[in-house]
């Protein structure tokens, strides 16, 4: 850690070097466009695109080799339906994952969090921090081959639903941090 | 019944609550037992039900495996058997040994089903083998409901369900007197909500008559909980017999239910070879939808909705009587609609989302769905006002809200180019943020107003898909607790919705930092908490001083007293 979190001003400081990190923003095109807003956006650190293609790759070659092994042992031709149906969203998935990483987004103003994401569904969340109930890392093995882990926001809605994928490792563990230490000065009833 | 706990270790004895707070004998801060016919009244009923079954069912093999084989059945009654075969003792002794064998179990059942109620927490204790310990902290409780099955009227027993925040949270404590049900959830709620100085005062005068007048009222009497102020509180609203079946009858199932029956025989009028399959499906779905409306009506026939010290009591049921109480600030959502008929009686119905505090699964027919199951507008402006305290609405408000647009009513609509996608709803789309709540209207045919009071709002949402933004149009949806409200808001203009989203959280922090700080009249939890700031000054947030004055972050603050204005 290279900064200290500061809950008073949440937004500053991440222990994060820039670089490893997307720095701008992806928006849809269109004047009409949902604004971005002041401050900073924090975004998702890069290896969560690679994470993403080795996940839908694995899918892919896993889905191959059981429309393979049922046509070659049982010469059954249907599994080639469901097959390329999954392969061609996997395909789809893959071009646009690297965009929509670039989408996603948070920022830490005075009083909420706003979470972003979406290119052509734009959509913004913010969460005061005292309606936050807890909050959640959760890390699968490949997440931790790259050192990163997703964040997910708990309130009383079940529908608020914010999850952040792909943070830097260091980031994470911060912003959990800060959010809990935010949370507990600042908690309501329900 | 109320005799103490042989297995209540001295060890865990917990704080009293303290005797001016509390009317019941059972809400002494020791184990008490639930009412001896309770373990009949959970299940045991069923059992010797099943058992019967299986015995009629049974019989001829159990005779068979138990009896040696020259005992030949012959179809005949199994008393004459008996009688026949000279084994009468041996009959006797069997279904003696059998019912004490039922009675020993489920008194075990009962003597391990023990309750007690301290001045933080009630809790239950249950299970012979299989202990279980459940507990809800006061400061948690959402509200106390008080629930009387058929069957358990008959033997002037009712269940209490301790609503508490939370998946499965609730507490249960199934059954007691009627009478020591009602005191009971009196203390809950009075210790739940800190009044204890206050009741002390007003405690003696109320109690004993009160005792007198329940005792002769027998087993028809109409359930209505202890009132704090010793006087009845009458429901602000009448619902007379006719229009609620009147409601049923031009409810949106029935409209569904004669279009299809009109389809069925206009299909039949032009293939009558398909009578059979015809009838076949449409039978069972008649039962289906008789019994749906049957159970609608009974569920929702002498409903009462009144104000009580602990909060809003809603009573409602035929056979099986349900009281709700529903301390202030406890309303996450308010919806209010005109389903397409009801249009011609000016009716309307209101749902609320709250935490029920009950597990998915758990499907108990003491539901609640609506708060008002149908009103006029004065009707839903009364219970508004009686749900909703901190929201000051009056008639015009309402009025905009439920038939706007009205000239100068504040609301933001959309524009016109969102005619295109909302061509008859565009100039009625509306949202009016006020300090205390968000209002958002919407639907010509089927008006819908939705109140989201802003101290419980959880979060809030701003999208916009490629149609959306090739109009320059934006949603907001607001977030709760789960429930049938939902509060979205379509097609406002991209940049005047985005500056409401920003107002909205704002407005969020603010009012629930407000509510924090004014409702300090909580009690003895409330000493834990001033340490707080001392302890970490730094986190303070300088923004906030309102939070930093009182910082609720262990409980959730306890509710405000319905008197006070928050």
């Amino acid at each position: 850690m290279t900064t200290s979190p500061d809950p008073r001003n949440p937004a500053t400081g991440s222990p994060t070097p820039i670089d490893e990190t997307f720095t701008s923003i992806l928006e849809p095109r269109g004047s009409s466009r949902l604004p971005l807003g002041d401050g900073q956006w924090r975004q998702l650190s890069r290896k969560y695109v690679i994470g993403q293609i080795v996940g839908y790759l694995v899918l892919m070659v896993l889905a191959a080799a059981a429309v393979l092994t049922l046509w070659l042992m049982f010469e059954a031709t249907w599994p080639f339906i469901p097959g390329a149906i999954m392969f061609a969203v996997a395909l789809v998935a893959l071009v646009v994952t690297p965009r929509q990483a670039r989408s996603i987004g948070y920022q830490l103003r005075e009083d909420d969090l706003v979470f972003r994401r979406g290119i052509l569904w734009q959509r913004m969340v913010s969460v005061p921090y005292g309606r936050l109930q807890l909050v959640d890392i959760t890390h699968g093995p490949l997440d931790r081959m790259l050192g990163i882990a997703q964040l997910k926001l708990v309130t009383a809605a079940a529908s608020t639903g914010v999850t952040i994928p792909g943070l830097p490792q260091a980031d994470a563990e911060q912003l959990r941090d800060t959010l809990i230490e935010v949370a507990e000065t600042r908690r309501t009833g329900l | 019944m109320s005799d103490l706990d042989p297995h209540a270790a001295p060890a865990e004895h917990a704080s009293a609550p303290p005797p001016a707070a509390v009317h019941s004998d059972m809400s002494d801060g020791e184990w008490h037992r639930m009412h001896p016919l309770s373990p009949l009244l959970r299940g045991g009923l069923t059992l010797i039900v099943i058992i019967g079954i299986l015995v009629a069912n049974l019989r001829d093999r159990l005779i068979a495996f138990f009896l040696p084989e020259n005992f030949r059945w012959d179809e005949e009654d199994p008393v004459d058997f008996v009688l026949q075969n000279g084994i009468a003792v041996q009959a006797i002794v069997v279904v003696v040994v059998g019912l004490v064998v039922l009675l020993a179990i489920f008194w075990t059942a009962w003597r391990f089903h023990t309750f007690r109620i301290t001045g933080d927490e009630v809790e239950v204790r249950s299970g012979v083998l299989f202990r279980t310990h459940r507990r809800a902290p006061l400061d948690r409780v959402q509200g106390v409901n008080l629930t009387r099955p058929a069957l358990a009227r008959l033997v002037g027993l009712a269940k209490l369900e301790v609503v508490g925040a939370g998946l499965d949270a609730n507490v249960k404590l199934e059954y007691l007197s009627t009478r020591n049900a009602e005191t009971v959830r009196g203390d809950i709620l009075r210790l739940a909500s800190g009044h204890r100085a206050k009741d002390a005062a007003a405690r003696p005068a109320a109690a004993d008559g009160r005792l007198s007048s329940r005792v002769s009222a027998g087993l028809s009497e109409i359930v209505d909980g202890v009132d704090d102020d010793g006087a009845e509180p009458e429901s602000i609203v009448r619902v007379p017999m006719s229009r609620l079946i009147l409601a049923g009858l031009l409810s949106g199932s029935t409209i569904w239910f004669v279009l299809i029956v009109v389809a069925v025989i206009v299909g039949l009028v032009l293939q009558p070879v398909w009578i059979i399959p015809a009838l076949g499906a449409s039978v069972p779905a008649a039962i289906g939808f008789g019994t749906y409306a049957i159970r609608q009506f009974i569920k929702t026939v002498r409903y009462s909705i009144a104000p009580s010290s602990a909060g809003v009591r809603i009573t409602f049921g035929l056979l099986t009587t349900v009281t709700e109480t529903l301390p202030p600030g406890r309303v996450h959502a308010v919806d209010i609609r005109q389903p397409l008929l009801w249009r011609w009686g000016g009716w309307y119905r209101i749902r609320v989302n709250k935490l029920s505090g009950r597990s998915a699964s758990d499907a108990s027919a003491a539901q609640m769905g609506d708060v008002l199951p149908i009103g006029t507008q004065a009707d839903v402006e009364r219970v508004l006002r009686l749900l909703l305290p901190s929201l000051h609405i009056d008639a015009p408000l309402l009025d905009a809200g439920l038939r706007g647009p009205r000239d100068g009513d504040g609301y933001l609509t959309s524009p016109a180019r969102a005619r295109v996608i909302d061509p008859l709803t565009w100039r009625r789309n509306g949202i009016l943020v006020l300090p205390q709540a968000v209002l958002m209207r919407t639907g010509r045919l089927w008006p819908k107003l939705t109140i989201l009071p802003l101290a419980r709002l959880q979060s809030v949402r701003i999208s916009q898909g490629p149609l959306a933004r090739r109009l320059g149009l934006a949603a907001l949806t607001g977030h709760t607790v789960m429930g049938p409200v939902s509060g979205t808001i379509e097609s406002l203009d991209h940049e005047q919705a985005y500056a409401q989203w920003n107002a909205i959280t704002a407005a969020a922090v603010a009012e629930a930092s407000a509510e924090s700080s004014s409702s300090t009249d909580g009690g003895e939890r409330n000493a834990v908490e001033v340490e707080w700031p001392e302890a970490a000054p730094s986190l303070t947030p300088p923004e906030a001083p309102v939070s930093s004055a009182r910082p609720a972050w262990a409980p959730p603050a306890p509710p405000a007293p319905p008197a006070e204005d928050r």
